[in-house]
């Protein structure tokens, strides 16, 4: 069975379907997107079954020629890097859906966009092709931005428009830098291809690589976001309705960190050795400054989102110390931050159900009234904020081990983002829930309802199995990131200095029915 | 090397104690069982929880008859449950570590823990979330069973971090009040300062040892670890210790932890939770006593913090808070005892502080049931007669604390005395004997103010004894705080002594394994690092010694028999305070310090980052580009209308650029 294409395109079906269905049929349209949702993830469950642990690289690949004469191949594979990404984002669509159960206008287009741009981010994590990548990278632009300028809060329309024109402008320079790739390729082997595995193996000349590690590098620092280009992230966040700012923060985010791990360090692995000092202190700044700023933020969403600085700050830092340890906790890490966020973030839109506010200051004393909630926002905060035993915890100590190794004064700056994360999710958590109840309107606040606690508990039972039981995670990523470690130390000028270089590299343009699964 | 320290760490056994693993699992179950079933339990969660740590406590008498059978040698046991976590090579597994050390903790956390438990039933009883109260408590139980049993510093980190959690969740407990919510918020972050240093100290570890096994650690520090490596590591462990034990600069935290139930105060931030820095100083002895220089940092840092916390203690009028100094207080002199090279001796106080702290605050709580939750002492006194129960344990809880000879205190706090004075650090031992001075006064103050002396009560305010669920666990403890020091006689012979020397005293084998070479640990004259059991200086005899510590206590007792029992108006003379008395009541300042750069200045330059820096500059350029971006807003407001289709157009435009673009590539490269 080919797993991916069916886990990428099925949410995408069942969205074109929806088409079908009366826009004034609420019910049919959120239980339709319920199912594919959820039949997307027994989908991506189907490709955990059938993975190899002991592989390092791609698996279940499937290949079919697209745009023969650019080269260009529909190209989908898996390994130990993308696999608990398309996990994360299977995992958390449906449990978005079952979030935005009341959204009353126009569900049926807010469920189509939903769908849409899960088949978009699950494309970006599974395409082998630079062409595909670029056009699945661009379309789950599309989808966000509709959700952030239909649903969103008051100031939604700046805030859509800042995410898309950052995200465009990053989008654009990395085009730009796919096609001199391109080029650069097809000048030293002697054909055009987009295709990661035969482009990986092509060596470049540093300054080449300077240039086109710049390229990607703007994409995906803004898509992070690296300071001090995160500036579009608040306001996406903040002005986002919860499913978005959801799939924003867990999934969206880790397409910059992913694109580092997958196209930055293999492709360019000199200049991102020569860049990796200046990357790690952009990584520090954003550990504590986002920490800092996050603390005194008046509206909860906000904290939030620029505690999502502060956490891919590590994730980035993991990736840029180039030790297997390191990538490890960083590739943990972004799963981490997506249960932990996605589920504040989920968290902090039950509130503003209830009470139509996210200022801080309006709450107060919420735990007395709503104390399964209160309880299960702390787990939830605690989680973010790294303690042992759940699961931000695995991920930040290996991030800091990998760091430490490589440069003692990175992890000691890094380690004071623990601290400081402390700080603003507990004064946070103390003005909402602690202090007895001053305003009214809060003495009213329901506790989660059921719905909500099936929303919750699999992000809550997640949080705290992976803090305990991280090894299944862990195994599989190993193999991948430990090959993508040695392409960084060894580089590529290895095989410069190799006459035969050239003919090594195998160049076969698959027919329709080529490629396919193991 | 061929230390007993080698044989401990490799001859570990596995199935020869068996089950250790059910000593923290039965809290653990309590407390999945009262956090989901809570509500459908009511009533009958603090007996589950009760009868859990009871059986806790009875794995743990099990588990050390088991052990205690061995010879001394064969004394430690790993207990693996699963590969924890994996990644690059290494692997932290998640086990467990049973030896003397953990065992002493154990039944100290276990026993001192039922007591404890049982009394709560009695002191929470009709408080509308009991059973989420009990739920922590077990929770707090296996955390800190956890933090004892560690067998690698990342499962010892794990449970440091629960222990944490569970104090900040049962500090403010009763989080309506601002006061409990604030103090419990600053427990956690003050802690965390120190788990910073805790975990750079550990990833420092890691670094030069390539694992985080206690086993294997300390059966290769002294070759691996140069003596700068080796101070670091320690001082940054000691950093974690600090805030864990509340020593100075870290200490603001536990006075604050008051605002929890008293019972909490009992367990958690006097008998259990705040000695884990001083468990963690002697566990990793093999680090230490590589360096002297950290040695002597613990010990100084110990014996002026005893000294600032007794100072404070002398004016503090909250029953609970002049108790919560002199933890702070006797925490110092535990770090005097393994800073002086005596962690047996530390440890021994540390258990014997168990006994009569624990007995001193469920004592209090006691007081303050029966004075329906005051704790003013200047509105006590004379309720001796009133609650006899109560007025008598804690009298032999404060007979303890001051060293009265024969009481468990006077054993474990001469022998840290003594022993300061014969590792030759004399201002230490000097120091060390004004602090029992100081504890001699304070102590004294509480038990007179409280108990003797005219009646001070609010009118309406009637004593009553507390129930027998709260005055069992008191004899209990009275019991084990007069009787607890025949277990540790003598710092050579005792039995608790002996029974953790393997462990404890190992370095002092290693140390001398070691060839001359080794640039570790310079042993002065007089001066010797880790274990030095044999006496270094003899010019007093220990019975002059031992004179001398009683002396100082009782000295204390008589100064404030003269001003509290006798015709002098303390509180009038209040009414004109000293500079010292009001320096001492504003906690010198420190609290303020700390509140001013934290709440000022930190707050302060938080603020000018988020709104000066973020939105006016860094974002002040993307919007710089302004104009474009509110005119291109102006555009996705009509875009944003619902003509999909336009944007569909807009996509497939860009679509043939690319096309073009490469097309335009492909013409170039021809």
């Amino acid at each position: 069975m080919r797993w991916l294409t069916w886990t990428v395109w099925t949410p995408l079906a069942g969205a074109l379907l929806l088409a079908l269905l009366h826009r004034s049929w609420h019910t049919a349209i959120r239980w339709w997107a319920l199912v594919v949702s959820l039949a997307t993830f027994g989908l991506s469950v189907g490709i955990l079954a059938s993975f190899d642990k002991s592989e390092a690289g791609f698996q279940l690949v499937e290949r079919h020629s697209w745009i023969r004469s650019f080269g260009a191949s529909y190209k989908l594979g898996v390994d130990g890097i993308s696999l608990f990404l398309v996990l994360l984002t299977t995992f958390l669509v449906p449990i978005c859906v079952l979030a935005s159960w009341n959204v009353s206008k126009n569900p049926k287009l807010f469920m189509g966009f939903l769908l849409a741009l899960e088949t978009a981010v699950l494309g970006v994590f599974l395409s082998l092709d630079l062409l595909l990548f670029m056009v699945f990278w661009d379309a789950a632009l599309v989808p966000m931005y509709f959700l952030i300028g239909t649903w969103g809060h008051e100031r939604r329309v700046y805030a859509a428009v800042k995410f898309f024109l950052f995200t465009l402008l990053g989008g654009v320079l990395m085009l730009a830098g796919i096609l001199v790739l391109w080029a650069q390729v097809r000048g030293r082997i002697g054909v055009g291809t987009f295709d990661l595995e035969v482009i990986e193996r092509v060596p470049l000349p540093l300054g080449m690589q300077r240039w086109l590690f710049l390229a990607f590098f703007a994409a995906f620092a803004i898509k992070v976001p690296l300071f001090p280009l995160h500036t579009w992230l608040p306001d996406a966040h903040t002005e986002a309705p919860t499913a978005g700012s959801v799939i924003l923060a867990a999934v969206l985010l880790k397409m910059g960190t992913y694109g580092f791990l997958r196209y930055s360090l293999p492709l360019f692995p000199e200049a991102a050795r020569e860049a990796a000092p200046w990357i790690a202190a952009l990584a520090l700044v954003g550990i504590t400054y986002g920490a800092i700023v996050a603390a005194i933020q008046r509206d909860l969403k906000r904290l939030v989102a620029y505690s999502s600085v502060a956490h891919l700050g590590f994730v980035v830092l993991g990736i840029f110390a180039f030790t297997v340890i390191g990538m490890q906790g960083a590739t943990l890490q972004m799963i981490n931050h997506g249960l932990s966020t996605g589920g504040l973030f989920l968290l902090v839109g039950m509130l503003y159900e209830r009470r139509h506010t996210r200022r801080i200051s309006d709450f107060g004393g919420i735990a007395s009234v709503a104390p399964v909630y209160a309880g299960l926002f702390l787990i939830v905060a605690l989680s973010s904020l790294g303690l042992p035993g759940l699961n931000g915890f695995v991920g930040e100590f290996l991030v800091l081990v990998g760091a430490f190794v490589v440069n003692r004064t990175w992890a000691i700056v890094a380690a004071t983002g623990v601290l400081l994360a402390a700080v603003y999710l507990l004064w946070a958590y103390q003005r909402v829930f602690h202090g007895p109840i001053v305003i009214e309107a809060n003495r009213q606040v329901r506790d989660v309802s059921a719905r909500e606690r099936l929303v919750l508990a699999p992000i809550v039972a997640a949080i705290v199995l992976l803090g305990v039981w991280p090894r299944p995670l862990l195994e599989r990523m190993e193999p991948s990131l430990a090959r993508v470690a040695d392409r960084v130390a060894r580089g590529s000028s290895f095989s410069l200095s190799n006459p035969h270089s050239r003919v090594v590299v195998p160049i076969e343009q698959a027919g329709p029915d080529g490629g396919g699964g193991r | 090397m061929v230390s007993v320290a080698g044989i401990l760490a490799h001859a570990v056994s596995p199935g020869a104690v068996e089950n250790a693993w059910l000593i923290p699992a039965f809290p653990l179950a309590g407390a999945v069982l009262l956090l989901f079933f809570g509500r459908r339990i009511g009533r009958a969660a603090g007996p589950i929880a009760t009868l859990l740590m009871a059986s806790a406590f009875g794995m743990g008498l099990v588990t050390f008859f088991q052990v205690i059978g061995r010879p001394a040698a064969e004394r430690g046991f790993v207990e693996t449950l699963y590969r924890w976590i994996p990644a690059g090579g290494f692997t932290v597994t998640a086990d467990y570590r049973i030896d003397p050390l953990s065992l002493v903790m154990v039944l100290v956390v276990t026993g001192v823990g039922t007591a404890i438990h049982l009394y709560s039933v009695g002191y929470m009883k009709g408080d509308p979330r009991e059973p989420r109260y009990f739920a922590f408590l077990n929770l707090f139980a296996f955390s800190m069973l956890t933090l004892v049993l560690a067998n690698n510093f990342l499962v010892l980190y794990l449970g440091w971090e629960l222990v944490g959690l569970c104090s900040y969740l049962l500090i403010g407990f009763w989080f309506e009040r601002p006061a409990a919510a604030t103090a419990a918020k600053k427990a956690f972050i003050v802690n965390r300062v120190g788990d910073v240093s805790f975990a750079i100290g550990i990833l420092l570890i890691f670094a030069n040892f390539g694992t985080l096994d206690f086993g294997r650690v300390f059966g290769s520090a002294a070759t691996v670890l140069s003596a700068g490596t080796a101070t670091a590591i320690a001082l940054l462990l000691f950093g974690g210790a600090a805030g864990k034990s509340a020593q100075f600069p870290l200490y603001v935290w536990l006075p604050d932890a008051m605002e929890g139930p008293t019972p909490v105060s009992a367990l958690i931030h006097a008998a259990t939770m705040v000695t884990a820095g001083v468990y963690v100083v002697a566990r990793t002895g093999a680090i230490f006593a590589l360096s002297a220089t950290a040695l002597d940092v613990v010990a100084w840092i110990g014996v002026l913090t005893a000294l600032l916390a007794a100072l404070i203690a002398f004016v503090q009028d909250d029953i609970k808070r002049v108790l919560a100094y002199s933890t702070i207080s006797q925490l110092g002199l535990m770090f005097v005892g393994v800073g002086v090279g005596l962690p047996a001796a530390g440890i021994f106080h540390l258990v014997t502080h168990a006994f009569f702290k624990a007995l001193l605050f469920l004592g209090a709580g006691s007081v303050m049931h029966a004075l329906a939750g005051r704790a003013d002492m200047t509105k006590m006194g004379g309720l001796f007669r009133k609650i006899p129960w109560t007025a008598v344990t804690m009298i032999v809880g404060w007979l303890a604390i001051i060293g009265f000879p024969g009481t468990a205190g006077f054993f474990s706090k001469d022998q840290i005395l003594e022993g300061a004075y014969r590792s030759g650090n004399n201002p230490v031992w000097i120091l060390g004997l004004l602090v029992t001075v100081c504890t001699g006064f304070y102590m004294s103050r509480l038990v007179f103010l409280t108990f003797f002396g005219k009646s001070r009560l609010d009118p309406g305010v009637h004593p009553h004894e507390s129930p027998p669920e709260m005055v069992f666990p008191l004899v209990a403890l009275a019991l084990a705080a007069a009787l607890g020091g025949l277990f540790g006689l003598s710092a050579e012979s005792g039995r608790i002594q002996r029974f953790l020397a393997p462990v404890v005293v190992q370095e002092s084998g290693s140390l001398e394994a070691l060839p001359e070479s080794a640039p570790l640990l310079s042993v002065g004259e007089g001066r010797a690092g880790w274990g030095a059991s044999a006496p270094h200086r003899t010019v007093l005899s220990p019975l002059a010694l031992t004179g001398m510590a009683t002396g100082a206590g009782l000295l204390g007792v008589l100064a404030a028999g003269l001003m509290y029992l006798g015709r002098f108006d303390w509180l009038r003379r209040r009414e004109r305070p000293s500079l010292a008395w009001r320096a001492a009541r504003n906690k010198f300042g420190v609290d303020d310090l700390y509140g001013f750069l934290f709440a000022g200045v930190g707050r302060l330059a938080a603020s000018a980052l988020a709104y000066a820096v973020d939105l006016r500059f860094v974002d002040g350029i993307v919007n710089g580009v302004g104009t474009v971006t509110a005119r291109l807003a102006a555009a996705g407001r009509r875009v944003q209308t619902g003509f999909v289709r336009s944007y569909a157009a807009v996509l497939l435009a860009g679509g043939v650029v690319v096309l073009g673009a490469l097309l335009l590539i492909e013409e170039r490269l021809r």
